[in-house]
């Protein structure tokens, strides 16, 4: 059992609602800092809503979301600060440069020295060539390392990846896990969605699958084995 | 204070670059507006008798008509592609994203007004700076933009957006256009008695522009 000093996500009773149609039902969950956690689950089980409502973007109907202690709702300003965000969208301007883009979100998130930040994070994601193109030139896969570049440029405490891999090659693959180790290492959370168990298991301290808009499973990844969890998936996926 | 006027400036500065770059509104707004007034111009039998009643309504007419064209662009663009979402996910004050866009939206309809204005005085053979002129196209801007940006968030939201974006706004604007129209009107042939046209309209920003900038979050906001 962990301090509660180190909880930097505490969930309990989340629920959602588009209109009449339930999306989450109730979710409780606890992730402590340097932890990794991924969250499975068939399309349409509230994955990414689960994820904007994490960064802000969409509020809960029900339930108290805090990170770093903060509640979601109450202080959604100081929790924006404190949360990366990748998406299935990039959340980048296409006429302006990758440099630029980033540049404008320095601003944004009021980074101090946002220029050298930018300039180390385009170095990082491997796309110091391609600082001054515009994000229309760009392919799919960098287009996705630059929005792993705008999420980490505010050292956010909470990495949110919605499938973080998409669009990438081996070495992108890459490229996240050793993003992902560098930012468990400077004691920052991550949570991330998957569809591949074997990333999961890779990635991932622990996992979550969830199911209906409920958690249906919750394990550590140690001693976790693929084919059990593949198992789990399955019989999730086909309900 | 300092960082909420950095970030509208650093909202300000994007949306300008983006449309130096892409040159979807200005263009457009530009030939339209210009466009309007010619069609006026050849559509009235405009002698020295009754061009005072005819061109203020024309002018006013191409300003809010070629602003429609532009009002839909700064939000939309925003929409597109990722939506608001961009920048709703920073800890931006959401009054500096409306400020941002406000002025954005005033500076776009001025570029258009600067390149209208001296056809409209050719055309119409009417001279221009005259009296209270420019403040009166500087307020009637304002207001303009202040309802046509919180409204133009929420069509955005919508499929029809390009249809609802007039049909909520030009209700509202109804008062200042009136407004513009009868002042510039007066500068052309001064009648005794007018109403206090200028503070009407300045009022009426006020009222816009309070009111949009503590509304907006609610709009653009889930």
């Amino acid at each position: 059992m962990k301090p509660v000093s180190d909880l930097c996500l505490e969930i309990q009773g989340l629920k959602k609602s588009f209109g009449f149609k339930p999306i989450l039902r109730g979710i409780d969950l606890e992730l402590y800092r340097g932890q990794r956690m991924a969250l499975m689950g068939a399309n349409g089980t509230g994955k990414t809503t689960f994820l904007r409502i994490l960064a802000g973007l969409t509020k809960p109907s029900a339930g108290v979301v805090c990170v770093n202690g903060l509640d979601i709702v109450q202080n959604a300003q100081q929790v924006r600060r404190l949360v990366g965000f990748v998406a299935h969208q990039p959340y980048l301007y296409e006429e302006l440069t990758a440099l630029e883009n980033l540049l404008f979100f320095g601003k944004m998130y009021t980074v101090i020295d946002a220029q050298e930040r930018a300039i180390y994070l385009l170095r990082r994601v491997g796309l110091e060539k391609k600082a001054r193109e515009r994000v229309t030139t760009l392919s799919r896969g960098q287009v996705q390392r630059l929005s792993l570049a705008r999420a980490l440029l505010h050292m956010p405490q909470l990495l949110l990846l919605d499938e973080p891999d998409t669009g990438l090659d081996q070495e992108g693959h890459e490229l996240i896990e050793a993003v992902l180790a560098e930012h468990i290492a400077q004691s920052g959370t991550a949570l991330f969605t998957t569809h591949q168990p074997e990333r999961a298991l890779k990635l991932g301290d622990s996992i979550v699958l969830l199911q209906g808009g409920r958690i249906a499973f919750q394990q550590r990844t140690a001693g976790l084995e693929l084919d059990s969890l593949q198992l789990s998936y399955t019989e999730a996926v086909s309900l | 204070m300092m960082i909420f006027l950095e970030q509208v400036m650093a909202i300000l500065w994007k949306d300008v670059r983006y449309e130096l770059r892409s040159k979807q509104m200005w263009t457009g707004m530009g030939l339209f507006a210009i466009l309007v007034l010619v069609i006026f111009n050849f559509a009235f039998d405009l002698r020295v008798d009754n061009k005072a009643a005819v061109a203020p309504g024309a002018l006013w007419v191409a300003f809010v008509f070629a602003s429609m064209l532009g009002l839909g662009r700064t939000i939309a663009a925003e929409r597109e592609k990722g939506s608001m979402d961009r920048l709703l996910l920073c800890p931006v004050d959401r009054k500096a994203i409306y400020l941002a866009k406000l002025l954005g939206n005033m500076l776009f309809i001025g570029v258009v007004e600067i390149v209208a204005l001296p056809i409209f005085a050719a055309l119409f053979d009417i001279p221009l700076f005259v009296g209270v002129f420019l403040p009166v196209v500087l307020l009637g801007t304002l207001g303009i933009a202040a309802v046509g940006t919180l409204f133009s968030a929420m069509a955005a939201a919508t499929r029809a957006r390009e249809l609802l974006l007039p049909i909520l706004v030009f209700p509202l604007i109804v008062p200042i256009v009136i407004g513009a129209v009868r002042v510039t009107g007066s500068l052309m042939v001064p009648t005794a008695n007018e109403p206090p046209w200028l503070g009407l309209i300045a009022a009426f920003d006020i009222i816009f522009l309070s009111v949009s900038m503590l509304t907006f979050e609610y709009v653009v906001e889930e």
